[in-house]
């Protein structure tokens, strides 16, 4: 074989083997969803986070408009400080909501934004002030029983007047 | 075979592409190899053991023992693949430093090595293995070094097979072409190791021819490397005779000939026990066949 | 007793000196790569030698792999009503894992055991010491252009593989099984991330490349000059290569993967 046709082969080989990158890169990866978007950061405190990840997405409305940058513990108020980069092009009112929620049932756990009514927007680097911690199932379950242990024993004491 | 050259002809005038020929090295000296003293060995056995000899320009020097004896060892210390650990080598009177790659490379340059089964590039044909050297070491032109190369080829007689591929190639006509190879870029000195071994009587017959025909024209040096006697004293000028590390015999053919060393009688004849025994030590015969005491 | 602790002592040191003497032939790789720039062509060459000659089985092995994962995987998926994720476990499992280890693992078998041979042939035939000679560095003109071919060649030989594998499972899951196409695709690049795991698969690649052809030139090269010895060096580089590359994949693995 000539030297111009191993070059040429070669050649089709190197594009073969790019052209697979992009296409794996395209339809199988989420680059054409990929936003270059500059984002700021958002902070908020939760009691518990839960079993909330870093790169866990932050939603609103459902719609994904930012990602969990940080989870780390806040040894003066003892509590979870949770940073977000929320995209640039999405403002949220001040008196915002930040929630821990389960996406379905057994799914992992995100962070959801319900605005607010305010007329001035959430700056870079502000904390949202309403957050409502994760649902930890043993405290729930623990509440049920307590519940149920408090409630008047109802068939017996009406008996009895 | 007239009228062959091995250098590149412009105008009636040969010009060769190496250093001058015929320019005297040290004081006087006419050595182009001199080899002093030199001691090589592995850890369990010692290869060659103070041994001294000299390659005088311009002549072929045959370098004969039985197999294993540091014939091939001495070629690479010439070309500066192993190292001695005593002594020195020169070469035109310069010794050889086998740390300093580039100077060793620049002084493989001007040696022209012929191995025992050619180590031709199978992957590329006989035209391109005779190129690879000026391809390699020379700016010349793609015209220019097909010229050559069919000159060097003419001179071993296989300018028809230019174009075969190596596998293409019959024993006898490999080591032809190794040997265009080896000459592509004039070399001052060119080494043949074992270039005789276990070729048919025709193919002896050029291939001794072209050592000595070669020398002649180019004034290089020629070293062989065989344990074939006869085909050695036909063409060399002077010749050692190594064995056990040391250097047994040296002289022309004649004086070898006429030597009375044992040693060198037993070789050069041909005789199957002398200083060199037939029998392997063993016990005496008896013994092992369980007779007697 | 003794007689057993002092050959183990000896194994070990024999296995140090070979350590190292790898490392320094590994390094002279290394530093003789960058000239490789200056002939381009030959390194040209290698990657036909190398990677065009590989692409049949590569893809062949990719497709058949794909649809493989496919099959399987709808079985199990479904059990669970979650056939609509066949696209996602197909592509991480490829891009992830299977693509960059089996890529290897037959690149080593077909590429690893020709470069042993032919290096190691050529230094049988003295063809290394004819070019040392010749002043000619067989480093250079020989050895590094197959390294640096190597490792181009590696990741672009794993994402055809992988890509290969996708369009594969796309075929079975949708055009034959039938699951829904929108699905089969949303889901994969909802979970496939192209830094986390397109990424980290093509870093597996490179290293897998540099692994797997390093070690094939070492073992051709110090290889016995004969038939048996070609022979035994091929099959070592087999061995020694798929070892390496599972045991990195392992390594890698954990780095890359491993939820924090």
């Amino acid at each position: 074989m000539s030297k111009k046709q191993i070059e040429t082969l070669v050649g089709l080989f190197v594009l073969l083997g790019i052209l697979a990158i992009v296409l794996l890169a395209l339809k199988a990866a989420n680059l054409a969803s990929f936003s270059f978007n500059t984002t700021y950061p958002l902070l908020a405190r939760f009691d518990n986070v839960g079993g909330l990840k870093v790169n866990a997405p932050v939603k609103s409305a459902g719609v994904k408009v930012g990602r969990v940058a940080s989870i780390t513990f806040d040894s003066k108020n003892f509590q979870g400080l949770v940073t977000m980069d929320i995209e640039r092009e999405y403002q949220f009112p001040t008196d915002t909501s930040a929630k821990i929620l389960t996406a379905g049932l057994l799914g992992d756990q995100y962070v959801g934004l319900e605005p607010g009514a305010d007329d001035k927007n959430l700056q870079p680097g502000d904390t949202i002030k309403m957050v409502q911690s994760a649902v930890v199932l043993e405290n729930l379950i623990g509440q049920f029983l307590y519940n149920k242990a408090a409630e008047p024993p109802s068939k017996e004491g009406s008996g009895k007047k | 075979m007239s009228g062959w050259s091995s250098g590149r002809v412009i105008g009636g005038k040969e010009i060769s592409l190496a250093q001058p020929h015929g320019s005297i090295g040290a004081a006087g000296s006419d050595a182009l190899v001199s080899i002093q003293a030199v001691t090589f060995g592995y850890d369990s056995r010692a290869v060659l053991s103070n041994v001294s000899l000299e390659f005088d320009r311009g002549k072929v020097i045959a370098i004969m023992g039985s197999s294993g004896c540091g014939k091939t060892t001495l070629l690479r210390l010439i070309g500066g693949v192993i190292t001695p650990q005593a002594g020195r080598i020169l070469f035109s009177g310069a010794p050889i430093d086998t740390s300093d790659r580039a100077a060793l490379y620049a002084l493989r340059r001007r040696m022209g090595m012929l191995f025992q089964f050619g180590a031709l590039f199978t992957d590329l044909s006989v035209f391109e293995n005779v190129a690879y050297p000026l391809r390699e070491h020379t700016k010349l032109s793609e015209q220019m070094i097909h010229d050559i190369v069919l000159m060097k080829l003419d001179a071993v007689g296989l300018r028809g097979a230019a174009t075969l591929r190596i596998a293409e190639v019959s024993g006898g006509m490999s080591r032809r072409v190794a040997l265009a190879r080896a000459i592509a870029l004039d070399p001052e000195i060119i080494m043949y190791d074992e270039p005789f071994a276990g070729l048919d009587p025709i193919s002896l017959g050029i291939t001794a021819n072209l050592i000595r025909r070669l020398n002649d024209a180019t004034g290089a040096t020629s070293l062989i490397v065989s344990h074939d006697v006869e085909e050695c004293f036909r063409i060399c000028d002077f010749a050692y005779l190594v064995s056990g590390g040391r250097v047994v015999g040296r002289g022309t053919p004649q004086q070898l000939q006429a030597a009375e060393d044992p040693e060198v009688r037993q070789f050069i004849r041909g005789e199957p026990d002398g200083p060199v025994r037939f029998h392997y030590p063993a016990v005496p015969i008896a013994q092992d066949m369980g007779v007697g005491a | 007793m003794s007689e057993f602790v002092a050959g183990l002592g000896r194994w070990a040191l024999a296995t140090l000196a070979t350590l190292g003497h790898a490392a320094a032939f590994f390094v002279d790789l290394v530093r003789n790569s960058p000239q490789t720039l200056r002939r381009p062509y030959l390194t040209t060459a290698q990657v036909h030698a190398i990677g065009n000659r590989s692409l049949i089985i590569i893809a062949a092995s990719g497709g058949t792999v794909g649809l493989v994962l496919a099959l399987q995987g709808y079985i199990t998926l479904s059990r669970y009503g979650a056939a609509e994720s066949l696209g996602l476990l197909v592509a991480l499992a490829l891009v992830r894992e299977m693509g960059p280890v089996i890529t290897a693992l037959l690149y080593a078998g077909r590429a690893g055991t020709s470069l042993t041979a032919e290096i190691g042939l050529m230094k049988a035939g003295e063809q290394l010491a004819a070019m040392e000679m010749m002043a000619v560095d067989p480093r250079v003109r020989v050895l590094a252009p197959r390294f640096v071919a190597g490792i181009i060649s590696m990741p672009l030989l794993g994402a055809i593989f992988s890509a290969v594998g996708v369009i594969a499972a796309y075929v079975v899951g949708v055009l034959m099984i039938g699951i829904d196409s929108g699905a089969f695709w949303s889901q994969m690049q909802d979970g496939v991330d192209v830094f986390k795991d397109l990424g980290n698969g093509v870093v597996k690649t490179i290293v897998f490349g540099v692994a797997t052809t390093f070690i094939a030139l070492y073992i051709g090269y110090e290889s016995e000059a004969t038939p048996e010895g070609v022979a035994q060096a091929t099959t070592q580089t087999v061995v020694v290569s798929s070892l390496s590359v599972l045991s990195l994949d392992f390594v890698l693995t954990a780095l890359m993967f491993s939820t924090p």
